[in-house]
């Protein structure tokens, strides 16, 4: 799907607006006929990252390279680079066809050649036959696709998209990531997506730049930064995240042995070990709420270890429910009872447990990460 | 960096034209009489000397202070009708009429602003004058014998004739001001027990000051310095300030004197508009 | 409902008012078409002598000539400096922008005799001939304000992607605002045109001191309020100056509406 070369290069980048440091040193390379998402919480730089790439900021310092071509010079309407913006843009004044055309006025081609790729445009994002239409008159879901068939009728090099899905309702927004999903493999274009959204990020990124104050805190695929998140606040960010206080025993070649509050002593392997996170106060063990497991009364398991626990609080959602336990020899914190939250199936036949239950957890050491 | 350069130089060199342009028709003139009111008139030329004698014929004038006064007078007056009639309508265009209507009300109440100031301020003599239609129909009813005359060329008319004028101006910025008003306040008011005019009382009316307190500055200051309604009603024998900046700088022609006036009188204006500002922004503090 | 009785009184007053606002107004036909030659009732007969006077009185048609060029110069000149600084004020952030602002806007609380005298002191003072260029300037800078209250809404209700959206397209900067900006903002530009348009041809001050022997029609209208006899001729003229201001508006006014409506603003707010 991706091929090595690289589309999108930031090296050292810096943006200031009068003494405010947005982007504090991007490095960044984006492959061509990647999706791309850069994954924030607001303010942390991501939109003005992709304002950089389009062509709409002057950077500080640094260098951007689009298809190996510095763009120091390049105003965005001489950019290979298309944007769908977090408004849309449509033109309120214009039709359908009028928008999806517009790039085309200085092209040589003629009308009929014109009209057939506005037509080709709009099939390609399901408005066929919506060009007559007047653009105020539109959903925000059809807006939506004729900014696309907008931008993508010029060909870019590079689609940048910023937060495209917010405006939508949540049926309509899970109906269009998967459209969009399809739609960059079939135009086969980098994608460049911008979202606070770490769900959407993960659903349809091929690799997920996650930034904090204008610097990018991990670059990884979904997966691995699911699974592995490079600092707790990475972690924190995406998903939910348990923490527990740990002390390190050891630290023998790749393996390093830990002592972890309630869960008892564990020996980790080199790739179960983030990045030093020096914020930090001390070592903290995490795990996701999905890789432990409830163990009814009577019920037996095939987990390795089991750890015994009361059940605090209980909040059911349908097709899961969620407990808050707190695990038998974990100190309080704070005055307050620290807990750790699991997530169960509501599969048929296994019952919601009850507030105050006694109870057993069941888990592995593979699904632990070391923070230190 | 660069880019906030890039900015600031655009929207400098746009705004440039307008402001060049402000500067050369008002800055400009408005200088040249404060430099004119501290030279002295000598016959047909004016001798450039400094000279603060324009300032203390102004201060000591018993005809300048009269006028003064009545000036204030008026405009405080006719500020104080104004605000206080408009008040309610403002308060039911924005509150009862249904959102739909409410521009078509705004309307209404503009039109008249807008059109034919002079006929609307002759029309007004006709309307209070001694055989007007005031006066002639309440004879013909056989209400008064004889014609009123407290309406009459004086400066009753005038505050009549003034507070018609300057009416729109009061409402409009009260009824933006209501429009702000967060509905839900008014129902958690009432629904913290307060009765509907205690509400009105402690939440409506503080939240629409700044509303009021615009009204009252964008009626004192025009009608202050009107010039039409004092030479139309009063037939040019009750002159408001204006009226004799104007008999100063040309009936006779001294012009550093009358530009003392024009400089104190804007100077009064200025010193009551910044009192009021900071009364607003006392008050805004005080509410937070 | 409590709500209904208090919204009707409020609705008796604000009735009341509309009345007392338009009272004069409304005086002015029934004069116009009165046959008596003195304004006061009871009314004599109907007649329609006075407009036939009016047409045929050529002083008169010399101040409506000279009120039409300066109401269209001044609306002009205005508006062309209201979109420089609507356009500055909304889009650009640079130092000094609220003091220039302040200064640009401060024609619309300043009396106009301030305005007049000022300009007519500097006029003279450099041997200026007064004339309808001289009233022109002083109307584009009262009309300023207003034209660029106006342009402002417009201006701020554009959604600025949208012309990012084109340049983004491939358009330069000049054709993003020809082809979007513009067009978004022309029923704007139109309704600040007929609104500086309606205040020059009702403004009576400055074209008083800086017109010189020229008549404009205010001028014409207060040097003939004097003469007893020329009255019912100026209700004439105030019927056909009302409606013609009223029309103007209206059209502003629809303008205006239809310009937020298409951008998607709120179809509520007023002239100011």
């Amino acid at each position: 799907m991706t091929d090595a070369k690289p589309m999108i290069e930031c090296r050292d980048v810096h943006k200031y607006y009068g003494d405010y440091h947005a982007l504090r040193g991007i490095d960044l390379t984006i492959k061509g006929g990647e999706f791309f998402s850069l994954l924030g919480p607001s303010g942390c730089g991501k939109t003005t990252l992709l304002r950089t790439i389009a062509g709409f900021e002057d950077i500080s310092s640094g260098v951007v390279l689009i298809d190996g071509r510095e763009m120091g010079d390049v105003p965005a309407n001489k950019r290979p680079t298309n944007m769908v913006f977090q408004s849309y843009a449509i033109f309120p004044h214009l039709t359908v066809a009028e928008n999806v055309a517009f790039g085309l006025r200085r092209d040589p081609r003629g009308k009929a050649e014109k009209a057939a790729a506005v037509d080709e445009a709009l099939s390609m994002v399901g408005l066929k036959g919506y060009g007559a239409r007047s653009a105020h008159a539109l959903s925000g879901g059809q807006r939506q696709r004729v900014a696309l068939a907008r931008a993508l009728i010029l060909k870019p090099k590079v689609l940048l998209l910023d937060e495209p899905l917010s405006a939508l309702d949540r049926k309509m927004r899970e109906q269009m990531q998967v459209e969009l999903i399809k739609l960059q493999r079939q135009v086969g274009i980098t994608f460049v997506l911008v979202t606070h959204d770490q769900e959407e990020a993960l659903v349809m990124s091929d690799r997920i730049a996650v930034m904090f104050e204008g610097e990018i805190a991990q670059l990884d695929g979904p997966e691995a930064l699911y699974a592995r998140p490079s600092t707790r606040r990475v972690a924190d960010f995406i998903g939910v995240m348990n923490f527990l206080p740990a002390e390190i025993l050891s630290h023998v070649g790749g393996t390093v042995t830990v002592d972890v509050a309630g869960l008892g002593q564990v020996e980790l392997p080199e790739h179960q070990i983030s990045r030093a996170n020096p914020d930090d106060e001390g070592a903290m063990i995490g795990f996701r709420p999905e890789t432990m497991t409830l163990v009814g009364p009577g019920a037996t398991h095939n987990q390795p270890r089991e750890t015994n626990a009361t059940i605090d609080e209980v909040v059911y959602y349908g097709d899961m429910t969620y407990y808050d336990l707190r695990l038998d020899g974990v100190a309080r914190a704070d005055g307050k009872a620290r807990t750790v939250r699991i997530s169960m199936r509501n599969v048929f036949g296994r019952d919601v447990q009850e507030v105050g239950t006694r109870t057993r957890l069941a888990w592995s050491p593979g699904s632990l990460v070391l923070f230190r | 960096m660069a880019k906030f350069d890039a900015e600031a130089r655009a929207g400098l060199s746009l705004i440039a034209p307008p402001f060049l342009y402000a500067l050369v028709i008002l800055a400009a003139p408005l200088l040249t009489i404060l430099a004119y009111s501290f030279l002295t008139d000598g016959y047909l030329e004016i001798i450039r000397d400094f000279t603060w004698t324009n300032y203390a014929q102004v201060m000591s004038d018993p005809i300048v202070r009269v006028v003064m006064t009545r000036s204030l007078i008026v405009a405080m007056v006719v500020t104080a009708v104004t605000v206080l009639l408009a008040f309610p309508v403002a308060y039911y265009v924005s509150f009862v009429v249904r959102p739909e209507r409410k521009s078509l009300w705004l309307f209404l109440i503009t039109i008249p602003f807008w059109t034919s100031y002079l006929i609307r301020v002759f029309l007004w003599k006709v309307i209070l004058g001694y055989n007007g239609v005031v006066n002639s129909s309440l004879t013909g009813l056989g209400i008064i014998d004889e014609p009123l005359t407290f309406i009459l060329y004086n400066v009753n008319s005038i505050v009549i004739t003034l507070a018609h004028a300057y009416a729109p101006f009061a409402i409009l910025p009260i009824f933006v001001a209501l429009e702000k008003i967060d509905r839900s306040l008014l129902e958690a008011g009432r629904d913290l027990g307060e009765s509907r005019a205690m509400t009105f009382w402690r939440v409506t009316l503080p939240l629409a000051m700044p509303g009021v307190l615009a009204a009252v500055l964008i009626v004192f200051i025009p009608t202050i310095g009107d010039y039409v309604t004092p030479e139309v009603i009063g037939g040019g024998k009750i002159p408001m300030i204006a009226n004799m900046i104007q008999v100063q700088m040309l009936a006779l022609d001294n012009r550093p004197l009358g530009s003392a006036l024009a400089v104190t009188a804007m100077l009064i204006v200025a010193v009551i508009s910044l009192i009021f500002l900071f009364l607003n922004r006392r008050f805004l503090k005080v509410r937070q | 409902m409590s709500i209904h009785s208090k919204g009707r009184g409020l609705q008796a007053y604000a009735v009341l008012y509309l009345l007392f606002l338009y009272a004069p107004i409304l005086l002015l036909p029934i004069f116009a078409f009165n046959s008596g030659t003195i304004i006061a009732f009871p009314l004599q007969g109907f007649t329609t002598e006075w407009f036939s006077q009016m047409w045929a009185n050529a002083t008169l048609r010399r101040a409506l000539t000279n009120s039409l060029t300066i109401a269209v110069s001044s609306s002009v000149l205005a508006t062309c400096l209201g979109v420089f600084a609507a356009r500055a004020s909304t889009r650009f952030r640079f130092p000094g922008r609220g003091g220039m602002m302040g200064f640009i806007m401060l024609p619309m609380v300043l009396p106009e005799i301030i305005v007049a005298m000022s300009l007519l002191v500097v006029l003279l003072g450099m041997g200026v001939q007064l004339s309808l260029l001289t009233v022109i300037l002083g109307h584009a800078l009262i009309c300023m304000p207003y034209a660029i209250a106006i342009l402002s809404t417009a201006f701020s209700s554009l959604d600025r992607s949208l012309e990012e959206a084109a340049f983004d397209l491939g358009e330069s900067k000049w054709g993003a605002f020809r082809l979007i900006t513009l067009p978004l903002v022309m029923p704007g530009i139109i309704s600040s045109l007929l609104i500086s348009f309606t205040i020059s041809l009702d403004e009576f001050i400055i074209a008083f001191f800086l017109a010189g022997n020229e008549p404009t029609l205010p001028t014409y209208i207060f040097s003939q309020l004097r003469f007893p006899r020329a009255i019912p001729v100026i209700m004439a003229l105030g019927t056909v100056l009302v409606i013609l201001s009223i029309v103007l508006l209206a059209i502003g006014e629809y303008f205006r509406r239809r310009g937020n409506a298409r951008i998607g603003g709120s179809p509520t707010g007023g002239l100011l």
